[in-house]
């Protein structure tokens, strides 16, 4: 089984038992709302924190395959292949 | 999950009572602490960073629990609750309030948490942006949808405020569960006689000022409602310019702002025991919205405001920054109720003698948008 790295800031490490980083199978359509969808059935701290009641990812959240942003990507359709990382980062908000 | 201690609090009248003051800003939540109501210790931010505007105590069959609405800017609101005095907090993992999927909408804003009458005990509601009404039947650890008002047939012409589109007050009544109020900016005041299933606008005598028609159906600006205590049918309403009593549960409101300095303001509240008894804190004009003259005053009825009389000792002659709906409240101190209150400057008083004297509780702090005050059993944790 394929396996796909997702990072986390430290912020959300305590909606996922602690973890910064984690190995989860990359699904059979191989997209982030797939690998997001599964995180968020064992975790779903970790699934609110992330995307909001209508599944869409929050304003100020960004999700990276990679080095790319996948809204610039295909968003929650955007695959990840084999080798590459998910990297979810809080963008600029609050004041 | 973080769980919380459950506290085992006991609600007594004795010399042990401490009142405690959950305060909510812009960047987190602080509680201070205090066994005169005079001298108080700040404990916090709890939540940095984080927005709180909204902040309720529940005190009925023995429970200590605070509950906090608190808006994350990057993961998105919450509700979390406390029944240690702040030492530990709970968050429903699944989320206490979340939009059903068909509506096809995200919370965005927690902006009023009410709990019910003693004789409803869990029963807490809350009111939120969008504008909706959520009512908790586990003390605030999960809540449902009002669906009455979510598909009320003026939703698609009910605006939004500067600070968005939500129901800010809810009153339930005590003597009648099946009648709530409800009010909202913009759409004014909405009153339901059937527990939530229906609700009808009851703005008749409310002024806009911002629409050709100065007395519509629904679309005012109420900025809050309140209702008296001894007569549930009367209510008072701080609106976007008047001040505002309704007699007869909403059919009908008149002006009440005779003796007031200014009509503008958004914080209306009233005795928990007494009836007629209400204060609001007047602020200069829509355009400018400053205490007026930049003195800042509550102004005091005990006539159903019929007429006014302003509070200020101790309050500062030079103040620039508003305060906010939630920003106020009373608490059921059984000799002498409390009068608490914050500013947008986050300079928060109390006072220990219905208003006529105000102590500063703290300064400096985040602008302040949620207040509220009740008696605890016991030392401090």
């Amino acid at each position: 089984m394929t396996m796909v790295t997702v990072e986390v800031p430290s912020v959300l490490a305590n909606a996922l038992e602690g973890q910064r980083s984690l190995q989860v199978p990359l699904p059979e359509d191989g997209t982030v709302g797939s690998i997001l969808d599964a995180l968020g059935e064992r975790y779903p701290l970790f699934a609110r924190r992330v995307r909001d009641e209508r599944g869409q990812v929050r304003r100020y959240v960004n999700i990276f395959v990679g080095p790319d942003n996948i809204r610039r990507l295909k968003g929650l359709d955007s695959t990840v292949s084999p080798g590459q990382d998910v990297l979810i980062m809080q963008s600029v908000a609050g004041g | 999950m973080n769980q919380a201690r459950c506290g085992v609090a006991l609600f007594a009248m004795d010399n042990d009572q401490r009142t405690i003051m959950a305060i909510g800003t812009k960047k987190g939540l602080w509680l201070a602490e205090s066994t005169d109501r005079e001298t108080w210790t700040l404990n916090g931010p709890h939540f940095l960073n984080l927005e709180v505007p909204s902040v309720a105590i529940d005190t009925r069959e023995g429970r200590t629990r605070i509950l906090a609405g608190v808006n994350d800017w990057h993961w998105g609101p919450t509700v979390v609750y406390s029944d240690d005095a702040g030492a530990t907090w709970s968050e429903p993992e699944q989320g206490a309030i979340k939009f059903p999927a068909d509506t096809d909408t995200a919370l965005a804003r927690i902006w009023h948490l009410r709990p019910d009458t003693a004789e409803r005990p869990g029963v807490v509601w809350a009111g939120c942006e969008p504008i909706s009404v959520f009512r908790s039947t586990d003390s605030g650890e999960s809540f449902e949808l009002n669906r009455g008002l979510w598909d009320h047939p003026h939703r698609s012409q009910w605006g939004a405020g500067f600070g968005g589109a939500a129901v800010h007050s809810i009153v339930p009544n005590v003597r009648d569960e099946n009648t709530i109020h409800a009010a909202m900016s913009t759409g004014g005041v909405y009153r339901s006689t059937d527990g939530g299933t229906s609700w009808e606008p009851r703005n008749k005598g409310i002024r806009v000022g911002f629409d050709p028609d100065p007395y519509p159906e629904f679309g005012q600006c109420v900025h809050h409602i309140t209702a008296d205590a001894q007569d549930p049918n009367r209510l008072y309403a701080q609106n976007h310019g008047g001040v505002y009593r309704t007699d007869n549960s909403g059919d009908e409101w008149i002006s009440i702002a005779d003796g007031l300095p200014a009509d503008f303001g958004f914080v209306f509240l009233s005795h928990p025991r007494t009836g007629g008894t209400v204060w609001t804190i007047p602020l200069q004009g829509e355009g400018e919205r400053i205490p007026v003259g930049g003195r800042l005053s509550v102004y005091r009825s005990t006539d159903a405001g019929n007429s006014w009389r302003e509070q200020h000792n101790g309050l500062p002659d030079a103040e620039y920054n508003v305060v906010l709906r939630d920003a106020a409240a009373v608490d059921e101190h059984p000799g002498s109720v409390g009068v608490y209150f914050g500013t947008r400057g986050g300079e928060v008083f109390a006072s220990n003698d219905e208003g006529a004297h105000f102590a500063t509780v703290a300064t400096r702090l985040p602008d302040v948008l949620s207040v509220r005050a009740a008696q605890f059993a016991g030392a401090a944790q």
